[in-house]
């Protein structure tokens, strides 16, 4: 178990590296350069600040300080923004990205393993049908589409009602969370009721259940102590994926609700060619995704005994 | 116990002719069961059907509407469906020195409010606005507003200005729409600050083109067939328009042939890709494989949708490209593994199967056995995972183009469009609703379909249902 861990967190670094490497290149191929803005600049005012932000140095030793830099967990400061180190920015923003995602993840774990219990246990009947029709609508609709319905829905509420219930944009108070987080759940919630229905179906018939059921424990003991501990199983696999789902998903959402997130600021960044904010979020956002898959693969051989890792 | 009568004929052989193994129903192929089997599933038929629907929406959608997705219609802009599109055929704007016209026949309760009233009737050629004398007034200004004005709230947009007592009208040619303004004239002190006195009046503008205009865009053949006061229709939207007065349904079609490309070009490359890189993994086995499979395994590690922003991003796409290729491109290099994956596996499994060692036996070599053999038995699984692959493909695109990194304008994509749309959301939602149900229903019809797919074609992944 420990010799996976550490080979499993050493593969992480690698890949990290190798993120961080090739958003570097990415960022240095871009077409035009990051000065180039609408002010028109003098010779000797581009020189400094070629200076100030080591543009003037060669490409590979460029890459040497940002290798440097990135060990020190220094991220460089901000082209549009004066004096703005991608550090604060981070610092300040990925905790608002952090709680909408914590929150969206509760939604969508909880969501779907209830919804797929209850469709289970209704199978064929009507609970069933009306849930795994929603489960369809909740695949193929884009979270964007969610996060417009959803404000929709909010304005709409506000408007009949003539007070606001809950606030339609922004940040702040538990109020503002519980839109933008549920939208951002939704699509994560239907995937997992989803597995959590085919899990639970396998479980039901199953030789541990018949068992339970034969030496006369009551039906909502055995849901609780054998079938659903048993189908939960497969849901913590692709919690990973889950959670890089729900932190794209996320820039929409901030996006649309005016969150001042790290994804909204992302998105920003990338529309405004924000350079050392662009590379700063990749590499920490690539960097958080990979060790969130290898602590969800970790819990999963600490959750179930029988998975060897190796 | 009666004793039995045994002849001489009971000890005969049986005739040889009858088939004691005669197959009771004809020999089916893989695929001809496949079908029978998606043809019993409803589901995946309806969603079949969805798909080809689609396809003739791209295809054939163009052919009957005809309409050309980029031309501007500025007389209806941000149109929903359905909405009225008649206008009356007036003469050429002239000139207005503020003197009674002929037409003031203006009966109603909404023509005149106080000091305020109109001089003509409002049209969107020209809205001619009169006022009598506010009290303590040394000049004046003029707002318009799109809703009316609360104690105490804004005014609107000022359109004009005069610190002179002599003029006492205005008009306003300012981009009228066929809609109800309010507009308000407030007296202004000596020094040009405002009076608290205020007349305030609602101009129901309705819409008129001249009969040049008409001819211009194509609406008649010949200005000379109207004559004024003429009721013509203006051109047909039937899904309406978006913000720049462009046909939303020619928009969808064009946006269908980018989005549907995306969604099924990709995936085809990067299937195709992987499967040629699993099977050659498969195939091959030992150090070749591990080194090959572990070079996917990286790649599978790669934040995917960060890295299609980053490769969109140093891309760089130039004015006038549609940044569809680079998109392509980005999603087949970090897309394959897991087909590469699925492949490797179903070949490490064939490989040992009777057949292939038969074949081998039979002396076919390598490249024989992979293509006659091992990948034919795959394309149920490959087809399945590319049903699977085009909706992921979809949403990409509709993700990267929403948020600015997809396909650039003018070219239009169901995304790009979702993400035009989204800022007139709240007064005029059909320009969002329409691509994104289109997006809803394709994302919807090929997991359908990928799921009845999967169940006539592979038992081993049948799902639980």
């Amino acid at each position: 178990m420990l010799r996976y861990s550490v080979k499993r967190l050493l593969q992480g670094l690698v890949t990290v590296f190798f993120i961080a490497t090739a958003t570097f290149f990415a960022m240095h191929s871009v077409p035009g350069d990051p000065l180039a803005s609408d002010k028109a600049l003098t010779d000797r005012i581009r020189a400094n600040l070629e200076a100030k932000y080591g543009l003037d140095q060669p490409l590979m030793t460029q890459y040497g300080i940002f290798l440097g830099n990135l060990l020190q967990g220094d991220f460089g400061i901000s082209y549009t923004q004066e004096n703005r180190r991608v550090n604060d920015i981070i610092r300040e923003h990925f905790p608002v990205s952090a709680t909408l995602g914590i929150l969206a993840i509760a939604f969508a774990g909880l969501g779907g393993v209830l919804w797929g219990a209850l469709t289970a246990l209704y199978r064929n009947r009507l609970p069933d049908v009306l849930i795994m029709l929603a489960v369809i609508l909740g695949i193929s609709v884009p979270s964007f589409v969610f996060a417009a319905l959803g404000q929709l829905l909010l304005v709409q509420v506000n408007g009949a009602l003539g007070f606001s219930v809950l606030p339609v944009a922004g940040w702040g108070t538990v109020a503002h969370m519980l839109v933008p987080s549920l939208v951002l759940g939704l699509g994560t919630m239907a995937y997992l009721t989803r597995l959590m229905r085919s899990s639970m179906l396998e479980i039901v018939g199953s030789d541990f259940v018949r068992t339970a059921k034969s030496k006369g424990l009551p039906a909502s003991r055995i849901f609780t102590h054998h079938q659903l501990r048993n189908a939960i199983l497969p849901v913590v696999t692709v919690l990973g994926p889950a959670i890089a789902a729900i932190t794209t998903g996320g820039f929409v959402v901030e996006m649309v609700f005016a969150i001042p997130g790290l994804g909204r600021y992302f998105v920003q960044a990338v529309q405004q060619l924000d350079y050392t904010v662009i590379m700063g979020t990749t590499v920490f956002y690539g960097a958080f995704l990979v060790f969130m898959v290898i602590v969800v693969d970790l819990l999963y051989g600490w959750i179930d005994p029988r998975v060897r890792l190796e | 116990m009666a004793e039995t009568a045994f002849t001489a004929e009971d000890f005969q052989p049986a005739a040889a002719t009858e088939s004691a193994q005669a197959v009771a129903r004809p020999s089916l192929s893989y695929w001809q069961d496949a079908w029978i089997r998606l043809k019993a599933n409803r589901r995946a038929l309806f969603s079949l059907y969805l798909v080809i629907g689609l396809a003739l929406f791209t295809l054939v959608g163009p052919l009957v509407w005809t309409v050309d997705p980029s031309l501007q219609d500025l007389d209806q802009i941000s149109q929903p469906p359905g909405a009225d599109r008649h206008a009356v055929v007036v003469a050429p704007h002239r000139p207005w020195d503020g003197s009674a016209t002929g037409s003031a026949s203006l009966a109603g309760p909404q023509s005149s409010s106080g000091g305020l009233r109109l001089a003509e009737a409002p049209t969107t050629q020209s809205v001619r606005l009169a006022w009598t004398p506010l009290p303590d007034a040394a000049g004046y200004r003029l707002y318009r507003n799109l809703f009316p004005a609360a104690e105490g709230q804004a005014l609107g947009l000022p359109l004009f200005e005069i610190a002179s007592l002599d003029v006492r009208h205005f008009e306003d040619r300012l981009d009228l729409k066929p809609r109800t303004y309010h507009y308000s004239v407030v007296a202004l002190d000596a020094q040009g600050r405002l009076t608290g006195s205020v007349r305030s009046l609602e101009v129901p503008v309705s819409r008129v083109v001249t009969a040049q205009e008409a001819e211009a865009m194509g609406l008649v053949e010949d200005a000379g067939q109207l004559s004024l006061g003429d009721r013509i229709k203006l051109r047909a939207h039937p899904l309406g328009t978006d913000y720049l007065g462009r046909d939303l349904l020619a928009r969808l079609m064009a946006g269908a042939q980018v989005s549907l490309f995306i969604g099924i070009v990709a995936p085809l490359l990067f299937i195709a890709f992987g499967v040629i890189y699993g099977a050659a993994a498969g195939f091959l086995g030992g150090w070749a494989d591990q080194a090959l499979m572990r070079f996917s395994d990286f790649v599978v590690a790669l934040p995917f949708l960060l890295f299609m922003i980053l490769l969109r991003v140093a891309s760089g796409v130039q004015p006038g490209e549609s940044g569809i290729t680079p998109m392509v491109l980005a999603m087949v290099l970090l897309s394959w593994p897991a087909a590469a994956r699925l492949v490797r596996g179903q070949i490490l499994q064939i490989r040992e199967e009777g057949y292939i060692g038969a074949s081998r036996l039979l002396g076919g070599g390598a490249p024989y056995l992979v293509l006659r053999h091992m990948i034919p038995n795959t394309l149920g699984v490959i087809l399945v995972t590319m049903t699977f692959a085009v909706p992921t493909a979809i949403f990409t695109e509709a993700f990267l183009s929403f948020i600015g990194m997809g396909v650039a304008p003018p070219t239009p994509s169901w995304g790009s469009m979702c993400n035009e749309g989204i800022k007139t959301m709240l007064t005029t939602p059909h320009e969002l609703i329409f691509p994104a149900l289109f997006i809803s229903v394709t994302v919807l019809a090929f997991n359908l379909l990928g799921d009845g797919l999967r169940d006539a074609l592979d038992a081993r992944m049948r799902s639980a249902e």
